[in-house]
């Protein structure tokens, strides 16, 4: 039922004939088993090394599993981690916590597109919005322009309750054999999430706008890093895209 | 081995329901806004649009960063991998994606069988 090699980039018709006749609860179970297949995989492990990691910071199994549903953004609860960790101020923790948050407003932004519709309401943007993290926001970029419009927001919906299941999963699984595993295996957990994204961000770029922006944000990003950690990921994000989408611009105008 | 100083953190460290309810409050004053701002933004935008191309570029430039970010400064045991190691292991994971006709799961499972190897050989 659930092709797990579909792995193609975007095309605009919807050519699979699965969606043909389709109904919103079929969309969301297509959805949901997002979570079962390659990414839902990778954020099972991902989560496992957060669940690891609370370990080692004290918390209990079920903050650890509550943090992961309630955040659903793995950069933002390592950082929380870090710094109850360390005992710092409750509003050093925040202003940190909201920094790496806000990364999610470009990507909400340009999923919202996406999701309009008429079986959208309120309540559906706020629960799809909670699911807005780059793995989700990846798949739906990838899936939903192949969807039929009236059935995008169902589909991406199933898609972030079967991830968030993988997570909470996982979150609890590395919880329980944090410490036992060999160190390679717990590296090879953690290597996952770059390598997916980055094949995931090559999968789905299209136009040299793109392609810029894939290289010149990897390349800003570890001096940025250095230079200004906390900030890092969005002013790479913002000189990175703007030289990306200006130069794609001006090079296309030359062109004409 | 831990250091006076982290034995006093975890000693301050809150638990239970207050941990929890001081988890919702960050989350949902903090966090959770920016995806509610940026629905907000795009709810009427227009796809062709110049903003709408220009935050298209600065969303994928920002998580190839994060891609570089966790490569290069891992967390955790990823950290005892040597760079070279896990550049190799990217770079290979890439190549395989591109050859098998670029299926996801194909190039990472080969990055993280050469990450797993390399670990191994040098290690």
């Amino acid at each position: 039922m659930i092709p797990s090699d579909d792995y193609e980039p975007p095309s605009p018709e919807p050519a699979d004939r699965g969606w043909h006749d389709a109904s919103p609860r079929y969309a969301f179970w297509r959805g949901m088993a997002v979570g079962g297949s390659v990414p839902g995989i990778i954020l099972f492990a991902s989560a496992a090394g957060f669940g690891a990691l609370a370990r080692d910071a004290g918390f209990s199994l079920a903050n650890a599993v509550y943090m992961m549903g309630i955040f659903f953004a793995l950069p933002a609860q390592v950082v929380m981690l870090d710094q109850i960790a360390r005992g710092a101020s409750v509003w050093a923790g925040t202003l940190a916590v909201s920094l790496t948050g806000l990364r999610l407003l470009p990507m909400s932004v340009v999923l919202m597109p996406l999701l309009k519709g008429p079986r959208a309401n309120r309540w559906r943007y706020l629960l799809a919005g909670h699911f807005i993290a780059v793995t989700a926001w990846m798949e739906g970029w990838r899936r939903l322009p192949l969807v039929p419009a009236h059935l995008r927001m169902d589909h991406f919906i199933g898609i972030g309750i079967g991830l968030v299941l993988a997570t909470l999963a996982g979150t609890a699984f590395g919880y329980e054999l944090a410490g036992t595993v060999p160190p390679v295996v717990a590296a090879v957990l953690l290597f996952l999430t770059p390598i997916y994204f980055l094949l995931s961000l090559i999968a789905t770029a299209s136009g040299l706008s793109d392609r810029l922006a894939i290289g010149i944000g990897a390349l800003l990003g570890p001096p940025l890093y250095l230079v200004a950690p906390g900030f890092d990921l969005l002013l790479a994000g913002v000189i990175g895209g703007s030289i990306a989408h200006f130069g794609a611009k001006a090079r296309t105008r030359r062109a004409e | 081995m831990i250091g006076a100083g982290e034995l006093q953190a975890t000693a301050d460290l809150p638990t239970g329901w207050t941990l929890a309810l001081i988890l919702t409050l960050i989350s949902l004053g903090a966090h959770e806004p920016w995806r509610w701002v940026g629905m907000f933004l795009g709810r009427n935008i227009d796809v062709d649009s110049e903003i709408f191309r220009w935050v298209r570029a600065v969303s994928t430039a920002l998580v190839a960063a994060l891609v570089m970010r966790l490569l290069v400064f891992p967390a955790g045991a990823l950290q005892g991998v040597h760079v070279v190691v896990r550049a190799v292991a990217m770079v290979a994971g890439l190549a395989v994606f591109l050859l098998a006709g670029r299926r996801i799961a194909y190039g990472v499972l080969a990055a993280a069988a050469v990450l797993v190897v390399g670990q191994l050989a040098i290690g």
